[in-house]
């Protein structure tokens, strides 16, 4: 079997697996604790924010660890808007952002809120300028992600830092960076982000950990309230082992990403070229994209079934985003590009990882196009 | 007399406007971690006041423990009758008659009706109960401008208090409300001092101590723990991070520049201690400097050692007499220990003629020539060790086997 869903998850490292079991068996002791065993799991907690700021280029202070991505982004926005109430109660998104930014926003409005969607271009992206524009003398926070983890446009994050802090310095803008970390560049301090979310599993870390950059001098609201970890952010006893695993997929997913992108920009382009050619099939991603994600719609079928057809075939891709593959609804993210309703229910989305060669590419292609094939036949014979 | 109750009072802090209540939660905190050694007693807290209810605790020790608690300006003993006139009466006469005064000593009663319902004013009280007590007590003579005793008794709903002994406590703000700072802690009299001016100020402090094992011997190290655990007494727990300096020494001392030996050495212990406030979250560095005791305390010199670090340096002695420090020192209960005669790693290359004139200058130009000062620097940082210090209990010190933050993992 090929698993070609890198966007739900990745496997984790070999060397992650072995240093979240040392970690584990060797360092129990609540970090809290003010024995030596505590100090020791503290010591591993404080190493560990060092590198994951470190190669953020941030500083430690400003790493707040989290459950994962949900948590990094409610947390964001909902103690953003908590703490920033007397701001103005507006908040600036685009259409086609991550349910646990898209949801905490609708949750928002049900509490009060205002807030604006931003509309996406026919490719999937904003502009900068249209961010900007919804953008209002009452707007506190401004969320963008980095890639879309559907189709994986790419969203002028660093432009749109750029507008945001020079015409209205008082916004927050908070960047969804999960589905970009390890595949694009991005520097948080040239971008101008306040709050940055991170999630460990999304590049061969541990699943359960988290983090959230919060600039020095924001303050947040926090969603949980007990012992008061993370300074007060995020109470709940760290998970040290996981949070040690991250740091080290942290490191080294940063320390890989222009290897990475490289060799995944190539699969990418041939895995495009090779859709467009088998034809019929809508392409929804484009080569320029995010160079782990190819997306395609095969109008007229559902999703669920080529998917399953392709599982027989030894290949394991995605419906839409995995955590809303669940349901079969078409695509929000596809909908909001205005494509067509049986494009948007008919979604596939491949991933890509280092393992993958092109070798694994055509033998995808060969699966796709025999797939096709008798979904026609099906297809054919029911007409 | 057995006291039933302890009245703590606070000073500066009661003017600390809509602080104050985080004040005293954090003084309210640090009475209830030297309580818990006396189980049975029950603290209650008023409007600038805490309570200790004894029930049976005896009063005199738990008044010498409790008098260390920064920001309680002063303690007294107090004895609680109920609040009826008859018994508060009563209870006067016992209470003075208790206290076994000297002839012709000076009285005066101050009773105060704070329960404004209860029925004889205080004037009145005043001559109700002072009558009875000087029957009993016929040597004791009334001034009530400059009286010897004062007995105050304070009527209020739920009782009635008296007391006279008032207690001078340690005063300053509690435990930790000022932030945090990274104490220089040598084995020597003043810095232990510095450090309990400093947390007497509200500071919570961590200290640093540099070892140059085997240029020094452990038991240096051991006197410093053991004036670190001196001062925990004071706080409760306080770490300790132990910084390995005898790499940056040698380093220093090849240079063959002697005069400037100490002030080389001490801008690279303030750029270590630097790092580790930014480690720890702490935004200064306390020394236990007093203007020209030594060389590397005159003017000068602070100055050009001060510019090592951008982090600001209270040097809470600085303008104090020695026989100040050391006076203080005794009464902390670290002089003993600061006068064992170890090395520490200061006196071990006290030059023959150090400058007292140090050239920034020259100093920045020796350090530039040094390429690997910077490194050892960091290494020393990574390489501290850090121990939790709690009053009364012996030190775990890591073991040597296994380094806790291993680089494979990361």
């Amino acid at each position: 079997m090929k698993y070609f869903d890198h966007a739900a998850t990745t496997p984790p490292r070999e060397d992650v697996i072995r240093t979240v079991t040392e970690v584990m068996a060797q360092h129990f002791g609540n970090p809290s604790s003010l024995h030596r065993l505590g100090e020791d799991s503290s010591k591993l907690l404080s190493k560990a924010r060092e590198v994951c700021a470190n190669v953020l280029q941030v500083k430690p202070g400003e790493i707040v660890f989290t459950s994962g991505a949900t948590e990094s982004n409610n947390l964001a926005i909902r103690g953003i808007m908590s703490k920033y109430r007397h701001r103005g109660n507006h908040i600036v998104t685009t259409s086609i952002e991550h349910p646990s930014v898209f949801e905490t926003c609708r949750q928002l409005e049900k509490e009060g809120c205002e807030v604006t969607y931003v509309p996406v271009q026919p490719d999937g992206t904003v502009t900068a300028e249209d961010v900007l524009s919804a953008v209002r003398n009452d707007t506190v926070l401004v969320t963008v992600m980095h890639v879309n983890n559907e189709t994986g446009s790419i969203q002028p994050i660093e432009e749109i830092g750029k507008d945001i802090k020079s015409r209205h310095p008082l916004v927050f803008f908070h960047v969804d960076g999960v589905q970009a970390f390890g595949k694009l560049p991005l520097s948080i301090r040239n971008s101008r982000i306040d709050l940055y979310s991170l999630s460990a599993h999304k590049f061969r870390g541990p699943k359960g950990a988290g983090l959230l950059y919060v600039r020095e001098g924001v303050s947040l609201a926090p969603l949980l309230t007990g012992g008061g970890q993370e300074g007060g952010l995020r109470s709940g006893t760290e998970n040290i082992p996981y949070i040690v695993g991250m740091a080290k997929a942290v490191r080294l997913a940063a320390e890989q990403q222009p290897h990475l992108a490289k060799q995944l920009a190539k699969l990418n382009l041939e895995l495009h070229e090779g859709l467009q050619h088998l034809g019929g099939l809508e392409i929804n991603s484009s080569p320029q994209g995010a160079p782990h994600i190819v997306h395609f719609s095969y109008p007229g079928m559902k999703a669920e079934t080529m998917l399953h057809m392709l599982e027989e075939e030894g290949f394991f891709v995605s419906t839409q985003s995995a955590c809303s593959s669940k349901r079969s609804e078409p695509s929000r993210v596809l909908l909001a590009m205005n494509k067509e309703m049986d494009c948007a229910l008919s979604g596939i989305r491949i991933s890509l990882g280092e393992e993958h060669t092109e070798e694994d590419i055509r033998q995808l292609l060969r699966a796709i196009e025999r797939t096709m094939e008798r979904l026609q036949r099906v297809k054919g014979g029911n007409s | 007399m057995q006291y039933d109750m302890l009245l703590l009072r606070f000073g500066e802090i009661t003017v600390k406007g809509r602080n104050r209540s985080r004040f005293e939660k954090a003084a309210l905190a640090h009475v209830q971690d030297l309580l818990k050694a006396y189980p049975a007693t029950e603290i209650k807290k008023e409007y600038g006041r805490i309570y200790v209810v004894l029930h049976g605790e005896p009063a005199a020790k738990i008044i010498d423990l409790l008098k260390n608690v920064f920001g309680v300006t002063s303690i007294s003993p107090v004895k609680v009758a109920n609040s009826e006139i008859e018994e508060i009466t009563a209870q006067a006469v016992s209470f003075i008659e208790s206290m076994n005064i000297a002839k012709e000593t000076t009285f005066k009663l101050n009773a105060r009706r704070v329960w404004k319902k209860f029925p004889v004013s205080s004037h009145d009280m005043n001559q109700i109960i002072s009558s009875p007590i000087l029957k009993a007590c016929s040597h004791l003579k009334v001034d009530v401008r400059n009286p010897e005793i004062e007995l105050r008794i304070e009527v209020r709903e739920q009782g009635t208090y008296l007391f006279s002994e008032v207690v001078p406590a340690a005063g300053g703000f509690p435990r930790g409300t000022n932030g945090k700072a990274m104490l220089l802690l040598s084995g020597g009299i003043d810095s232990p001092v510095a450090g309990w001016s400093a947390m007497r100020r509200g500071l919570e402090i961590e200290c640093v101590h540099f070892h140059s094992y085997p240029f020094t011997s452990k038991k240096a190290e051991e006197k410093v723990i053991d004036l670190a655990q001196v001062l925990s007494g004071y706080y409760g727990q306080i770490k300790l991070h132990l910084v390995p300096f005898t790499e940056i020494q040698t380093t220093l001392a090849q240079g063959k520049h002697d005069s400037v030996m100490i002030t080389l050495m001490r801008r690279a212990m303030l750029r270590i201690a630097s790092a580790l406030a930014e480690r720890n979250n702490a935004l200064a560095l306390v020394t236990g400097d007093s203007l020209g005791q030594v060389a590397s305390q005159t003017l000068a010199s602070m100055n050009v050692i001060g510019r090592a670090t951008t982090l600001p340096i209270l040097r809470p002695l600085v303008t104090t007499d020695k026989e100040e420090i050391v006076s203080l020192a005794q009464q902390i209960g670290t002089y003993e220990l600061s006068i064992l005669p170890y090395e520490d790693c200061c006196t071990l290359f006290v030059p023959r003629s150090p400058s007292t004139n140090p050239n920034l200058h020259v100093i920045e130009k020796i350090e530039a020539a040094l390429p690997q000062l910077d490194e050892q620097i960091n290494e020393a940082v990574s390489g501290t060790e850090t121990i939790m210090i709690r009053p009364g209990e012996a030190v775990i010190r890591r073991s040597e086997a296994e380094p806790v933050v291993q680089d494979k993992w990361f």
